[in-house]
């Protein structure tokens, strides 16, 4: 069977929905074990006391586009149906700074948030209703910044695309970097222990 | 000898490079079954303008950003709304088998749990906001449009730890 299964329609939209329960339980099961119900665990990082969040990220991300990758090679999924969010400069710059911001004020994103408010924490579920708040704010004065909310547009524009090297090229690049940032990570969070 | 009895211990987390391995699967299979990634923040957008539309429907319908979100159909239909739920009863499963569920309000020494609670809210405002902006969070953007090599996702994945950094130390007495 190729896929994507259900663009081929070689499943059905409605399987793919029940599918969609069978990709949360697995979502939110694993960041549960990874430690991410723990706002405290999340925000570790960024003091240089336990780098968990870049090293499930920067993992997760390699063996998705590495699998991606060699999936396509073998011909078992047709890569070019894949969904590539499109690129909007300015707005992503920004709201990526905004999502960091909020991630070290609040301690979660959407996701771990579910996850943290799934396992009990108060402080996840109120980190909820924050970003419902903050949705409807952005839904309020969208007609306002609209012509930021889309400038800096380039499409669906991917890195080997852009730098003109083939995919496998990137991918490999982005590894290197992956244990390069492992590697610093380890050596940043030995220093800190060391000092307290 | 005397033999101490353990106290039951709580599983410890997995390895972050396991956890890592794991999500990735499951990144790679929903790509293959669906053609699209996870996501989190849509699942909230639909949330909130169903909200807007049961306490004012006239304002939701005038509304330009979430009326689009009106016009998917009902949330019981929308992949990421149930995807999300989801999520939610793997993490209380995996939170339960773990033995880790607990009612409380996670902060460090230094801070009182209204404050906490107050910073929560506060960093899901800027959260919620930012992911509208950036149109997507850290499981549509990193995660999902990273594995596909997507600019605008590693732009944002850069921003997002850039972001971080920056701020970390301003509420550092929050955790610490």
């Amino acid at each position: 069977m190729n896929g994507p299964l259900v663009p081929n329609e070689i499943l059905t939209p409605e399987i793919g929905l029940v599918f969609a329960l069978v990709a949360g339980l697995l979502f939110g099961f694993f960041l549960e074990r990874a430690g991410f119900g723990s706002a405290r665990k999340l925000t570790a990082m960024f003091y240089f006391r336990d780098f968990a969040l870049l090293r499930v990220m920067f993992t997760a991300v390699v063996v998705g586009a590495v699998g991606l990758l060699l999936l396509g090679a073998v011909g078992r999924i047709d890569l070019s149906m894949l969904a590539i969010p499109g690129t909007y400069l300015w707005p992503q710059a920004l709201g990526g700074l905004l999502i960091g911001l909020g991630f070290v004020v609040g301690g979660y994103c959407p996701g771990t948030a579910a996850v943290g408010a799934a396992s009990g924490k108060l402080d996840a579920l109120v980190f909820m209703i924050g970003i419902i708040l903050g949705i409807l704010g952005f839904a309020e004065i969208y007609p306002v910044i609209y012509d930021f909310a889309w400038s800096g547009g380039m499409g669906h524009e991917t890195l080997p695309g852009l730098f003109g090297l083939p995919s496998w090229v990137i991918a490999m690049l982005i590894a290197g970097m992956a244990l390069g940032l492992f590697w610093l990570a380890a050596v940043a969070q030995k220093f800190v222990t060391k000092g307290t | 000898m005397e033999r101490d009895n353990p106290p039951a211990e709580k599983p410890a987390y997995w390895s972050a490079y396991v956890a890592g391995l794991a999500i990735g699967l499951t990144l790679i299979l929903t790509y293959y079954v669906m053609g699209h990634g996870v996501g989190a923040s849509g699942a909230y957008t639909q949330l909130a303008a169903r909200m807007l539309e049961t306490e004012a429907p006239e304002h939701a319908q005038t509304n330009i950003y979430l009326r689009r979100y009106l016009e998917l159909g009902p949330l019981s239909q929308s992949w990421i709304v149930i995807e999300m739920l989801g999520v939610l009863l793997g993490g209380f499963l995996g939170a339960l088998t773990a033995r880790r569920f607990q009612f409380q309000i996670e902060r460090g020494p230094k801070i009182g749990e209204v404050d906490r609670l107050l910073f929560a809210l506060g960093g899901g405002i800027s959260v919620g906001f930012g992911s509208r902006l950036a149109q997507g969070c850290t499981s549509g953007q990193a995660l999902s449009g990273g594995a596909v090599l997507a600019v605008g996702s590693w732009l944002f994945t850069l921003a997002f730890f850039l972001g971080g950094y920056m701020f970390a130390w301003l509420v550092r007495r929050e955790w610490q």
